[in-house]
C-alpha cells in the first residue's frame, strides 16, 4: 500500500514475512455484527488458508486485513514500523481495459516505479506466469485462467510482502487451478506472507501451512494444517471436515 | 427541378459553392472547437464528481443532469449578457464573432459531457474501486485511469455533445448574429433562407448538414468499433 523503489525490492526476501495481528476486531454493518470479535496473530511461515462456510466472514477478514475495510472496533496491526507492501487477488480478477502488459505497466506506474524499469519488470512477470504469448492481447479477452494468472503477475511485479487471495480458483478448471497454485507457491518461496481463502479442502491440504477456520463471523480455530485436518479442535471444524453442513 | 431540395443540395455541393463551403467550414470549426473545449473541462469535471465524495455532490449531479436540457436560447442569452458591451466580459469584444458562438456552445455542451461522463465513470469505478484501493491509488491518480478505460463510452458521449452543438441554432443566432461571411453557420442559414421563403435552398442546406453529421458519426463509430473489437 506504500510506494516503493526498485533497489529495495530484494531486501525483504531474506527477512521473515511480516506478522499480522488482530486484536478484538469487530466489523459491523447497520448494527449487525458480521465479523468478530476476533483476535489472532499470523506469524508462522504460512501459507495461511482461511476456511469456513459461506457467510462465515472469510472475505471480510481479508478485506479488513488488506485495508479495503476498516474495523468497527479493535485494532489490526503489522509487525515492523511501516505497513508492509501488500497486494490482493480477487475471485474475479479486475483487469483494466487494455493489453496484458499495459495492465502490469499501469500497476508499476501507480507505485512510482521509474518509467525505464517498468517494461522489463512487466515482461519478466509475464514470462514467469507463462503469459508472454498474450503480452499484447487485451486483458479482457484472455481466458479465465489467463486473467487470474495476469492478476497474479500484477501482484508479482509489486513485490508484495503480503499477498491476499480471495478464492482465486473458484471459477477455474483443474489445469488453471494448478497454474494458480504453482504461482502461489512461488510467492511463498519468495518470502511473501500468503493469506488465502478457499472452499476446497483438497486445495487447502496442498497449500496450507496453517488454517484459520471461521464460522458465524468468529474464528473457531487457528492451527497448523496437519493438526487441522487430522484432529481439529473445534466442533465446527470437525463437522466441516467431516462434510457436514455447517452454518 | 430547381425547386427540388435534393437537386439544390447536390448543385450546391457539385458547384463547390464558395459561400456554402465557408458556412460549412465555420459550422464545423465552431462546433468541433466547442466540443473539444467542453470535453477538456467536462470529462475531468464528470470524473471528479464520480470519484470524490464532497458536500453538495448530490446537488451537483442533479444540476448537471438538469442542465443537459438547458434551452439553447437561454444559454445564448446568458452568453449575450456576459459579452455585451455593458457585461462583465464586454471588453473582450467577442460578441458577434465566432468566439462568442464557441463560448455559447461550450455552455450548452459542457453539462452533457460532464453529466454523462460522470455516469460512465461512476459505473466503471464501482467495478474497479477495490482493485484501485488495493493498488494504493489516490483519488486523483484514479481519474486518468478511469477516463482512459471509459474511452469507448466517452466517445459516444462526445458524439452526443457534438450532435447538440451542430444542431442548435438559438444560441449561435443570438451571440453570433448570423452575419454573412463572419458568423453565418448552417443552422442560422437555414433559418434565414426559410424566413426568406427560399425553401429549396433551406432544405438543401439541411440535407448537407445532416449528411455531414452522419459522416462524422459514422467515422467515430467505425473508429470506436474497430478499437473496441481489438481491446475487448
Amino acid at each position: 500500500m506504500t510506494s516503493f523503489h526498485v533497489p529495495q525490492l530484494a531486501s525483504f526476501i531474506l527477512s521473515p514475512p511480516p506478522e499480522l495481528c488482530f486484536a478484538d476486531v469487530t466489523f459491523s454493518h447497520e448494527d449487525k455484527v458480521l465479523l468478530g470479535p476476533c483476535s489472532f496473530t499470523l506469524q508462522g511461515p504460512g501459507p495461511t488458508l482461511v476456511m469456513g462456510p459461506n457467510g462465515a466472514g472469510k472475505s471480510l477478514l481479508l478485506r479488513l486485513s488488506h485495508g479495503l475495510l476498516f474495523p468497527t472496533q479493535g485494532r489490526i496491526t503489522w509487525s515492523g514500523e511501516v505497513c508492509p507492501r501488500q497486494a490482493m487477488v480477487f475471485q474475479h480478477p479486475v483487469l483494466l481495459r487494455r493489453s496484458a502488459v499495459a495492465n502490469l505497466i499501469h500497476a508499476l506506474a501507480v507505485n512510482n516505479v521509474p518509467r525505464r524499469a517498468r517494461v522489463k519488470l512487466a515482461h519478466d512477470a509475464l514470462e514467469r506466469f507463462g503469459l508472454t504469448a498474450c503480452c499484447n492481447t487485451p486483458a479482457r479477452v484472455l481466458s479465465g485462467g489467463e486473467q487470474q494468472r495476469l492478476a497474479l503477475a500484477r501482484a508479482w511485479v509489486l513485490s508484495p510482502q503480503v499477498l491476499f487471495l480471495d478464492e482465486p480458483t473458484s471459477a477455474l478448471d483443474p489445469a488453471a487451478i494448478k497454474a494458480v497454485e504453482a504461482a502461489v507457491q512461488e510467492f511463498h518461496q519468495r518470502g511473501t506472507r500468503i493469506v488465502m481463502t478457499t472452499h476446497d479442502l483438497h486445495q487447502a491440504k496442498r497449500l496450507a501451512g496453517d488454517i484459520l477456520f471461521l464460522s458465524g463471523g468468529k474464528v473457531r480455530e487457528h492451527t497448523p494444517a496437519e493438526i487441522f485436518f487430522d484432529r481439529p479442535v473445534s466442533r465446527e471444524a470437525q463437522a466441516y471436515i467431516a462434510g457436514e453442513l455447517v452454518e | 427541378m430547381e425547386n427540388n431540395a435534393f437537386y439544390v443540395a447536390l448543385t450546391l455541393l457539385l458547384n463547390l459553392d464558395a459561400s456554402l463551403f465557408q458556412i460549412v467550414a465555420l459550422s464545423l470549426q465552431v462546433s468541433l472547437l466547442a466540443v473539444l473545449i467542453a470535453a477538456l473541462l467536462g470529462f475531468p469535471l464528470g470524473a471528479a464528481v464520480a470519484i470524490w465524495r464532497f458536500p453538495g455532490r448530490g446537488g451537483m449531479t442533479v444540476v448537471l443532469n438538469a442542465l443537459m436540457g438547458l434551452p439553447p436560447v437561454v444559454a445564448g442569452l446568458v452568453v449575450y449578457l456576459l459579452l455585451s458591451r455593458a457585461g462583465p466580459l464586454g471588453e473582450w469584444g467577442l460578441l458577434f464573432t465566432p468566439g462568442a458562438m464557441i463560448l455559447a456552445q461550450v455552455v450548452l455542451v459542457l453539462p452533457i459531457l460532464a453529466a454523462l461522463s460522470r455516469q460512465k465513470v461512476e459505473e466503471l469505478l464501482g467495478e474497479y474501486r477495490e482493485q484501485f484501493v488495493s493498488l494504493g491509488m489516490s483519488s486523483s491518480r484514479m481519474m486518468p485511469t478511469l477516463l482512459w478505460d471509459a474511452r469507448f463510452a466517452l466517445l459516444t458521449v462526445l458524439l452526443a455533445g457534438f450532435g447538440r452543438a451542430s444542431a442548435e441554432v438559438g444560441a449561435v443566432m443570438m451571440v453570433g448574429g448570423n452575419i454573412d461571411g463572419v458568423t453565418r453557420v448552417m443552422t442560422t442559414s437555414i433559418v434565414l433562407e426559410t424566413g426568406k421563403g427560399n425553401l429549396p435552398l433551406a432544405l438543401g442546406l439541411g440535407i448537407v448538414l445532416l449528411t455531414l453529421v452522419m459522416l462524422i458519426n459514422a467515422g467515430a463509430y467505425l473508429v470506436g468499433e474497430l478499437t473496441r473489437r481489438r481491446v475487448g
